[in-house]
């Protein structure tokens, strides 16, 4: 299935090439690089790329483009999601998923890929297996391994594959036995010129980070389950428990994993935490346009409005931007024309506002095309669907482990034309 | 020695007249032309051998270049090697380690390390896991070229493939099987037929990837390897579901008959296998499924209904299909696999919702196709590479059902920040769903688009309004009445691509739209993108009975700058002049003569060509024979409209979610999707003669049900079930008896029968039992016993049962009462008893109508028991209930698996000695 994986950097170099059947020569990226010079920005470049003789197929994170090399029929979206899996590994047992970190772990990355991947065919891709055959490096362990020679390669055989609850390590314990679930929820909206919706959605996910000694099993129950519509869950959650009763029950994985993600049905109206006031205008015949931007909250729950930050690519004939922020700071860049503002907090009492002038070429007429602005920010202990956990039972081990729930909302993909 | 010093070493000799600050700052410059010259891929090592060489001395990273030493002026190269080598011989480990990370180092960035082979494979036996996995990462990426080398390496896999420990058997056949040497392809085949009758399912898996790759090397094996993929079919484990259907779709796609009696199975075991193999397994089953049964799309189908309730209740396999007569029944087993992949569309793994989104799209009777839909669509929150692929398929689907998306319109609305490709489809997506009802919605959204900053994406926007305009009739006229209003547009793509759209949207529209083309005709001069110029142009030419004061003076400005245009706005003008020639050529006989001189003389031979043909045609003379009389006719004939459609309509030719559909083109090795047949085959094919005593788990519990009942091993109070299915049992069977050195599967061992009632004692009535050494299905911790009554008396024997127990306590399951047995019959029942880890021996009465016999069933230990080798160790301190210090208990039971007693020997190692 996948015969070889090329990373290349932005740049351009090609910095590690895995070979899982015979060779591939890397002259077959300059198809890819062919691609990469007709697309316009790094994100353009076709995710799936016809050669003569092969089928590249790539993701791009981190600003580093992983490109599987395929020889024959395979559903595309398999190789796309092995690609990312991986880089979910690396970013996993690294911290950070770039090409210093590749590099300075050559080895471990090269193990890895070899566990991954048997001829081609994905063969362990859970962590939890992954971190007993290979142990993810640290300081500690990279300078113990210096002085006394051992290896980062687990000593044990890898069991997990074999077990019924393939994704959890055997044997694990802690001292302080402790289970956090974070309910994070994105709200993807847009918002038209005239501030009606016309779209909002609303997409969550649980994640959780438990850390239980033992095999505990976990039932997670909300209270108000009907909320979610379309659910996609780690394969540890019992489906039939779901189907039958609304309740998470699962044996957890040992450490960070995603418990669910669901969509929020779009018949429940959705709130909009914040709002937009604009006016940005251009006048015919003058080199001067108005920029005035003001951002205020609307149904928080009295929660605050924080990391607020607005960007926005401004039309191309914009030469300059002079602004006023009320709080915060905001950066123009003339070449790329994109505004950025981050806000910071918002106070209801005193609402932030960007004001201003922008100034275009002399004589060119005025741009027909009016700036989109994308707004983030976080909403700490709120999430916006009303979703609330009920409560969390743990059966099979005997001890008391502590339980936390974190809620948060954040901005999706929050756009606002105008 | 240290690293440092060697590498500066090498670096002096391979430099001795350099000086070498002066050389370090040549340096740069030359890992930077490096840089250059590797993205092209080619010459790399010969060109720059030298200073590769000594980058890698400065960087303290040995590297080797075999092309650079052909030039025998690199010594340093071998220098490099030297050391290298020296590591990799000398007697420390730590050393030996170092220097194979520095090699996998080096065959990461692909520079060759070949010449190292002998000192690498050396190691190979090596009892350092890292050092030797980094040699089999080695191995298997030099070994086709170092063939002769390579098979130095091969007996210690071959003593490995008999290790007692199953992982270290499966990594031993894995990296043999890696290994392209053709010489060894009867020893690969070898290891593979018996890796695949391994009890270790996890070996049996690692056969059915070796498989492939014996293939791959070999073809001419196929015969023998078929043989071998069908055994490994049969095979119950999902561990192997997986990988055994990937080989087999590798290896013969084509013997669908290989998989009749395991399509069953295939089904129910699904939910449970690995997400990768998954995806594969419904991929082959959507084709099989295609072969093998009919087709549910008829109008008057009748669908075996499924509510929610029947829908989760596996069991329906076995009922039979009613026999009145109705003009379609579903397969039973069409709708078991129907019924089992739904859930899978909870899947995180993404290719997984792909994959049952595609089976339900070719397989499923259309009404419940949108089952798929709002799985479908939150795919689309994935990442923007997911979201490509997904976006295509849906594309495709919403051509044939724009029901199906239609409620999720709002999904497909486009964000600024979206890529252009990913915008492109969306749009593609929109145009599809639109109809009388949101055509106003769409519009005012696609109205936003076009004044979108990504002109691409605008010009994308306009051609989509084409589309709407043709395709619903009520809005053709607003549509063009925007096109036109776009047609002053400031950007020249917008302008340009409305001209081309409404040319079309013209043309299909028979009716008078002189203003427009007037319009058009006054942004001529304007407007420079030659396919707009092109195509006002010929809309002059066909329509130039509606303006004909303008198209001349049309004609004429092009003749002026004739010779300055693009090669598609000459042609355009030639026939431009051709049809005015024809219609009025009074005014424009002279100009057309120019224009067709020009045209004789210019440089691209199309227009040559062109121009020659239509002077032949329209301007009468001897040679030009009877065409000339029908120049009228050929030059103005109607044309038919254009079609404006979806570029995604003939996709579906191809299954959904492969490869070959994401890019339109058949890629190698795709399989076809057949028609349904008209007439199923044989469904009794399909029939398996064993009925399994147990039936699927999954009727219990659909989906990750392996976590529900299998965690009694470690969590002991979770509820057990109170069958286990045998799918599942064969899987832990082979992961116990794995670690028991050589004792083969007890169920295929010789059977010692034991007497327990004598005719003679018993009255004419004879008992004999044995340990099956089956699960219990009554209990999990009773062991399975069978008894087998035979009546060797001359008179019927009448109401056999199992009266009284001693001790009381015990607990026995007793067999149903025998109403009768006759004179010289026999017959076989089973019971459980509960022996409460102990040998002491259960005690009870067979009794029949009349009389009462005591009896007793002894626990041997060498039929009950089993020696357990702990190979080991940390295996077992994970299962603390097997562990637990219970020295003075000879026997303990391992509670995974009712039945079974291990003989454990030890509880530490010492004791274990001392033991032995």
């Amino acid at each position: 299935m996948i015969h070889s994986l090329f990373l290349i950097n932005a740049s351009g170099d090609i910095f590690l090439e895995k070979h899982w059947k015979s060779v591939v020569s890397r002259s077959v990226c300059d198809y890819f690089f062919e691609a990469q010079e007709r697309a316009s920005e790094p994100e353009n470049v076709p995710p799936v790329i016809p050669t003569p003789h092969h089928y590249l197929i790539s993701v791009l994170r981190h600003r580093i483009y992983f490109v599987a090399v395929i020889q024959s029929e395979v559903p595309p979206l398999f190789v796309i999601e092995f690609l990312h899996r991986v880089v979910d590994t690396f970013q996993d047992y690294f911290g950070v998923c770039t090409e210093a970190a590749i590099k300075d772990n050559v080895v471990v990355v090269y193990e890895l890929l070899e566990e991954m991947l048997d001829n081609g065919f994905p063969l362990a891709t859970e962590s939890n297996i992954l971190k007993e055959l290979i142990k993810p490096p640290t300081i500690l362990r990279t300078m113990v391994n210096t002085i006394t020679g051992s290896t980062n390669v687990g000593e044990q055989l890898p069991t997990g594959q074999l077990s019924v609850v393939p994704w959890r390590r055997t044997g694990v314990k802690y001292t302080n036995n402790e289970a956090y679930f974070d309910v994070v929820e994105e709200i993807d909206v847009i918002i038209d010129k005239s501030g009606s919706t016309i779209t909002a959605e609303i997409q969550g996910v649980i994640d959780a980070c438990v850390k239980l000694t033992g095999m505990p099993d976990l039932t997670l129950s909300f209270m108000n389950p009907r909320l979610l519509d379309d659910v996609s869950f780690h394969p540890c959650v019992r489906f039939k428990r779901w189907e039958a009763e609304r309740i998470l029950s699962f044996i957890p994985p040992d450490g960070n994993f995603r418990l669910l993600s669901y969509h929020v049905s779009s018949q429940n109206l959705v709130a909009i935490p914040v709002y937009v006031k604009h006016n940005i205008t251009f006048r015919e015949g003058s080199s001067q346009g108005r920029f005035d931007l003001t951002l205020g909250p609307k149904q928080t729950m009295g929660k605050v409005v924080e990391s607020v930050l607005v960007s926005s690519q401004l039309p191309r004939g914009v030469l300059n931007a002079n602004l006023n922020p009320s709080q915060g700071t905001y950066t123009f860049d003339p070449v790329t024309k994109l505004l950025s503002w981050d806000v910071g907090k918002i106070n209801p009492q005193k609402l932030p506002s960007l004001k201003g002038t922008m100034s275009l070429q002399a004589g060119a007429s005025k741009p027909d095309e009016n700036p989109t602005f994308n707004i983030q920010f976080k909403i700490q202990q709120m999430a916006i669907s009303g979703l609330k956990v009920n409560r969390l039972d743990m059966y099979g081990e005997k001890y008391k482990p502590f339980k936390g729930i974190k809620y948060m909302t954040k901005a999706g993909k929050f756009q606002v034309r105008t | 020695m240290t690293l440092s010093e060697s590498s500066d070493d090498s670096v002096k000799k391979s430099n001795p007249r350099e000086d070498w600050p002066a050389r370090r700052g040549g340096l740069r410059q030359a890992e930077v032309d490096t840089c250059g010259v590797m993205s092209s891929g080619v010459g790399y090592n010969d060109q720059t051998g030298a200073e590769t060489a000594v980058e890698a001395g400065q960087e303290t990273t040995p590297t080797t270049s075999s092309s650079g030493a052909a030039f025998g002026l690199f010594s340093s190269d071998f220098k490099k090697n030297e050391d290298l080598k020296e590591m990799l011989e000398s007697n420390k480990e730590s050393l030996k380690l170092e220097a194979m990370k520095r090699v996998v180092g080096l065959i990461s960035k692909g520079k060759n390390a070949s010449e190292l082979f002998p000192a690498v494979v050396k190691n190979v036996a090596s009892k350092n896991i890292e050092l030797k996995k980094l040699v089999y990462v080695y191995l298997v990426r030099y070994a086709e070229e170092q063939q002769d080398l390579a098979l130095l390496s091969i007996s210690t896999f071959q003593r490995a493939l008999k290790d007692p420990n199953q992982f270290i058997r499966a990594s031993a056949l894995r990296v043999l099987s890696s290994i392209r040497v053709p010489i060894i392809v009867p020893i690969m085949m070898l290891a593979i037929k018996e890796a695949a009758t391994d009890l270790s399912p996890y070996v049996r898996k690692t056969s059915a990837h070796a498989i492939q790759k014996l293939y791959s090397l070999d073809p001419d094996q196929k015969e023998q390897l078929i043989e071998v993929i069908e055994k490994l079919l049969k095979d119950k484990s999902t561990l192997v579901a997986g990988s055994v259907v990937v080989a087999f779709e590798e290896v013969c796609p084509d013997r669908i008959d290989l998989i009749h009696k395991n399509y069953r199975k295939l089904c129910n075991l699904l939910v449970d296998v690995e997400e990768w193999g998954q995806v594969v397994i419904i991929s082959m089953l959507t084709r099989y499924a295609r072969t093998q049964f009919t087709s549910p799309w008829k109008e008057d189908a009748v669908f075996d209904e499924n509510n929610e309730k029947t829908f989760y209740d596996s069991d329906s396999e076995e009922k039979k299909v009613p026999t009145e007569a109705k003009p379609y029944m579903m397969d039973p087993d069409h709708r078991l696999l129907l019924r089992n992949t739904k859930p899978l569309l909870q899947s995180r793994n993404t290719a997984v919702v792909m994959s049952v989104a595609q089976l339900y799209w070719h397989l499923a009777p259309k009404h419940e196709v949108s089952v798929v839909t709002k799985s479908l669509v939150r795919l689309l929150r994935s990442h923007r590479e997911v979201q490509y692929i997904v976006l295509q398929n849906i594309a495709t689907m919403s051509i044939q059902r724009k029901g199906m998306f239609e409620p999720y319109m709002k999904s497909f609305y486009v964000r600024s920040t979206d890529p252009t490709h990913i915008k492109t489809l969306k749009l593609e997506i929109l145009t599809n769903l639109a109809n009388e009802a949101n055509i106003s919605t769409i519009l005012r959204e696609f109205q936003t688009y076009v004044k979108s900053q990504d002109k691409t994406f605008a010009a994308a926007t306009i051609q989509a309004i084409g589309r709407c305009a043709t395709n619903i009739s009520e809005v053709t006229d607003t549509c063009l009445n925007g096109l036109v209003l776009l047609l002053s547009n400031r950007d020249e793509t917008v302008v340009a691509e409305s001209v081309v759209v409404i040319k079309k949207l013209l043309q299909t529209q028979p009716t008078q739209h002189s203003e427009i083309i007037k319009h058009m005709a006054k942004l001529f001069d304007n407007i420079t993108v030659p396919m707009a110029r092109a195509s006002i142009l010929w809309l002059m030419g066909e329509y130039c009975d509606r303006v004909p004061k303008i198209a001349p003076d049309v004609l004429r400005k092009m003749a002026k700058t004739f010779t300055t245009e693009e090669d598609i706005v000459k042609l355009q003008t030639v026939n431009l002049a051709a049809k005015l020639y024809l219609t009025n050529s009074k005014q424009t006989k002279l100009l057309t003569q120019y224009i067709l001189n020009l045209g004789k003389y210019d440089q691209n031979y199309d227009i040559r060509d062109r121009t020659r043909f239509i002077r032949q045609l329209i301007v009468p003379s001897e040679k030009s024979g009877a065409l000339n009389k029908y120049a009228r006719r050929i030059l103005l004939a109607p044309k038919p409209a254009p079609v404006l459609e979806s570029a995604f309509k003939d996709r579906d030719r191809f299954q959904l979610g492969t490869l070959s559909h994401s890019l339109n083109v058949k890629a190698s090795g795709y399989q076809e999707l057949s028609d349904w047949p008209a007439v199923a085959p044989d469904p009794s094919v399909r029939n398996v003669e064993v009925i399994e005593p147990v039936r699927s788990r999954l009727s219990e519990t659909p989906m990750f049900s392996a976590s529900c009942c299998l965690v009694s091993p470690a969590v002991t109070n979770a509820p057990k079930p109170s069958v286990i299915s045998s799918s599942l049992l064969s899987d832990l069977e082979g992961l116990s008896l794995s670690n028991v050195s050589s004792v083969t599967s007890p169920s295929f061992g010789p059977v010692k029968t034991y007497e327990l009632l004598h005719h003679m004692t018993g009255k004419g009535l004879a008992a004999k039992y044995h340990f099956p050494r089956q699960p219990c299905l009554y209990q999990p911790s009773m062991v399975s016993v069978q008894v087998i009554l035979t009546n060797n008396s001359d008179h019927v024997l009448e109401e056999i049962h199992i009266g009284e127990r001693s001790p009381a306590g015990l607990n026995v399951h007793c067999f149903n009462t025998i109403e009768r047995l006759e004179p010289g019959a026999s017959v076989t029942v089973s019971m459980g008893v509960d022996f409460s880890d102990s040998t002491q021996a259960a005690n009870f009465q067979l009794c029949t109508k009349e009389d009462q016999f005591g009896v007793s069933i002894q626990p041997a230990v060498g039929e009950l028991l089993m020696p357990f080798t702990m190979t080991e160790f940390n295996d077992l301190k994970t299962h603390p209930r097997t562990f637990s210090d219970n020295r003075g208990h000879l026997f303990k039971k391992k509670n995974c698996i009712p039945g079974y007693f291990f003989y454990q020997i030890f509880v530490n190692p010492e004791q274990m000695k001392k033991d032995v």
